[in-house]
């Protein structure tokens, strides 16, 4: 059998919204002032990883055929753990970073448990605990502000031998040691058996219960990574609501840009990957085309409303017309 | 056998406390005894002022709420609620900077850019299949894109007209705000919709199962985008009462409102997988809701405390009654 069909169908989301990422930033580079420089790949790298982070974070979830309205609550009571913590001489700062890490874990831990054990709607869930969230968030910072260290900071947020840009190569990492691992393991493969088809899965014996809270706690994990690095970027910390909700928003249009089904069961964290870094870039197209930036909330809405009436494209295909009912 | 103990105590109630749902009845007891609690710290929670003064509140997050139960007894959610409630707010203002005829359409203006927004929702989620929750959420994006664009950033500086002031403020009947009287109205009409007509039977039969109810000959996607239309309108015309009480609309004064509402729904005993729930949940659920915030900002908690304890007591109180099946 030809085996690269196979591969070509499964990541042909992936590969579209590599393509998207790869034609927007063309322009995007192509239109910038300074042209396709260190700098500017740097600076595009910093914004769009963020949002990576979250991204990847809400595709576990949404590969369980779940939804996680709490990751961007997750990124900013990180981003204000991290502004108290994450300070001090190495091994301060290394406890800081485990602190924040541990901390992330434990708010998708809470998420898993509610949602698999509870056995609430994850919708509803997860908007309760991204209340709580935020609110631990408010007492951790009720006024933005805070401080970190500035030397990793800085490393991480560089660049390599002058060109290669660091945070990237953190989210390579974090892809190798997170999402590579976890997508192979037998809780990864529950985890998209789950949400294909939870009915079939419990039947064939997968440990559907534990792929799922381990997909959600690494969620949690995930949001937190993005949170320490949007420290790193800004130096501060703030609870803000706005930008948290932006973030949980911006991270369903990545994974829908990426090619990750709402539905469950397909997709992968590469494709949310390029999803959100192809997102980033379009919302920046503004600005190198000398657009006022208050019209930025609209173009970014419009460019996902379009995104996600893409998916209807697959209606021309229902012969059945039951098949509208899922 | 704790089955036997249920039904023991059962037989022993009231006829219309047998009937009714458990969850409604929890949720009514959950009020009760909010307010014993909030006695026990001042004696004023249980004076007729502060009662009337919020159902007051309430009425918003009321009018709010049944545009959104429709639309979950579907199976659906409306996560555009947010900048509905702005937009219909600032859109009402805006009007009303036209001259007398503005100030004349302002209400009716803003309530139909709700509709239209629900519009889009409606035919996203009915005819072109997309998920209501990203969709939804595509459309609040959209909409607050609009409204920054509309306003430059800032607040408006339009203000609200007498009669939505009126509306949300005023007195028709002496001692009955008249936002609470719009919302009995509100509340009255969707009652009858969803038990005595067979667009209301149609809701339910979509919320139980979308193919069957289309097998049995009904339009179901005629029946969603209306719904989805309707709970546009209302969370814009909850926008319109909320800018008659505050005599001006607001960038970010619909983000208090989402949440809320589907909790709201939620605790009342409706499904969030739809096709269960009565509107005297959503009732109990609005008052629960408005009394807990009230009783926490009475008690000067601060903004970070009373969001912990509303996420929480909203978790909580699910896992008592919210449960799904257990797949066996």
């Amino acid at each position: 059998m030809k085996d690269w069909r196979y591969w070509l169908a499964e990541q042909r989301g992936t590969l579209l919204a590599f393509g998207i990422f790869i034609v927007m930033f063309a322009i995007y580079s192509g239109n910038h002032p300074a042209g396709f420089t260190a700098n500017v790949v740097q600076t595009a790298a910093n914004k769009g990883v963020l949002l990576a982070f979250v991204a990847m974070a809400q595709t576990l979830v949404v590969i369980t055929a779940g939804i996680d309205l709490s990751v961007g609550m997750i990124f900013t009571l990180t981003n204000c753990m991290a502004s108290w913590l994450v300070i001090g001489t190495g091994l301060e700062t290394a406890f800081g970073v485990l602190a924040v890490l541990g901390t992330g874990l434990v708010c998708g831990a809470v998420n898993g448990a509610i949602v698999i054990y509870g056995r609430l709607q994850p919708i509803v869930a997860t908007i309760a605990t991204g209340a709580v969230f935020f609110g631990l968030a408010l007492l951790l910072r009720p006024v933005p502000g805070g401080s970190v260290n500035e030397d990793l900071a800085d490393f991480l947020t560089g660049r390599f031998f002058g060109v290669v840009p660091a945070s990237l190569v953190a989210l390579l990492v974090i892809v190798l040691v997170v999402w590579v691992p976890f997508s192979r393991s037998e809780f990864g493969r529950a985890a998209y058996a789950a949400g294909s088809s939870e009915t079939a899965a419990y039947m064939s014996g997968v440990p559907i219960r534990r792929g799922k809270f381990l997909a959600y706690t690494l969620a949690g994990l995930l949001a937190a990574i993005g949170g320490l690095f949007l420290t790193f970027f800004t130096y501060t910390g703030e609870a803000a609501y706005a930008s948290g909700n932006a973030y949980t928003l911006f991270s369903i249009a990545a994974v829908v840009l990426g090619g990750v089904s709402l539905f469950g069961g397909k997709g992968s964290a590469i494709g949310a990957i390029f999803g959100a870094l192809a997102f980033r870039t379009i919302g920046d197209l503004l600005f190198v085309f000398d657009f006022d930036p208050l019209w930025q909330p609209l173009f970014q809405g419009v460019i996902l409303l379009i995104a996600v009436s893409l998916g209807a494209f697959a209606l021309f295909r229902v012969r059945n017309r039951l098949e509208w009912f899922l | 056998m704790s089955e036997t103990t249920l039904g023991g105590i059962a037989g022993r109630m009231p006829k219309f406390l047998r009937r009714a749902d458990p969850a409604v009845v929890t949720a009514f007891a959950c009020i009760v005894i909010l307010l014993l609690l909030g006695s026990l710290y001042s004696r004023s929670f249980l004076s007729p002022e502060y009662l009337l003064q919020q159902l007051k509140v309430a009425s918003f997050l009321g009018v709010i709420a049944t545009g959104m139960m429709l639309v979950i007894l579907l199976g659906q959610i409306d996560l555009s609620v947010p900048w509905s409630v702005a937009t219909g707010a600032m859109m009402a203002c805006a009007a009303a900077a036209y001259g007398p005829v503005g100030v004349a359409l302002a209400i009716p203006f803003g309530v139909l850019c709700g509709v239209a927004i629900g519009l889009v929702n409606g035919i996203g989620v009915a005819y072109l299949r997309i998920p209501s929750m990203i969709i939804t959420l595509a459309t609040n994006a959209v909409a607050q894109g609009l409204m920054v664009v509309y306003t430059g950033g800032f607040s408006p500086q339009d203000s609200a007209t007498a009669a939505m002031r009126y509306l949300a403020t005023g007195f028709t009947i002496p001692g009955v705000p008249n936002a609470v009287i719009i919302w009995a109205l509100i509340g009255a009409a969707m009652v009858f919709v969803l038990t005595r007509t067979s667009f209301g039977r149609a809701v339910y039969g979509i919320g139980n199962r979308e193919r069957a109810a289309y097998l049995s000959g009904i339009d179901t996607r005629r029946i969603v985008l209306i719904a989805f239309a309707v709970s546009g309108g209302l969370s814009a015309f909850g926008g319109v009462l909320l800018a008659g009480y505050a005599s001006k609309a607001a960038q970010s004064m619909g983000d208090a409102y989402l949440l809320p509402s589907i909790a709201a729904v939620v605790l009342g005993g409706t499904s969030i997988l739809g096709g269960r729930g009565s509107y005297l949940g959503t009732v109990a659920g609005v008052i629960l809701i408005t009394l807990l915030q009230s009783i926490l900002s009475v008690m000067q908690m601060p903004e970070a405390g009373r969001q912990i304890i509303y996420g929480v007591v909203i978790v909580a109180m699910l896992l008592l009654y919210g449960r799904a099946p257990a797949s066996r």
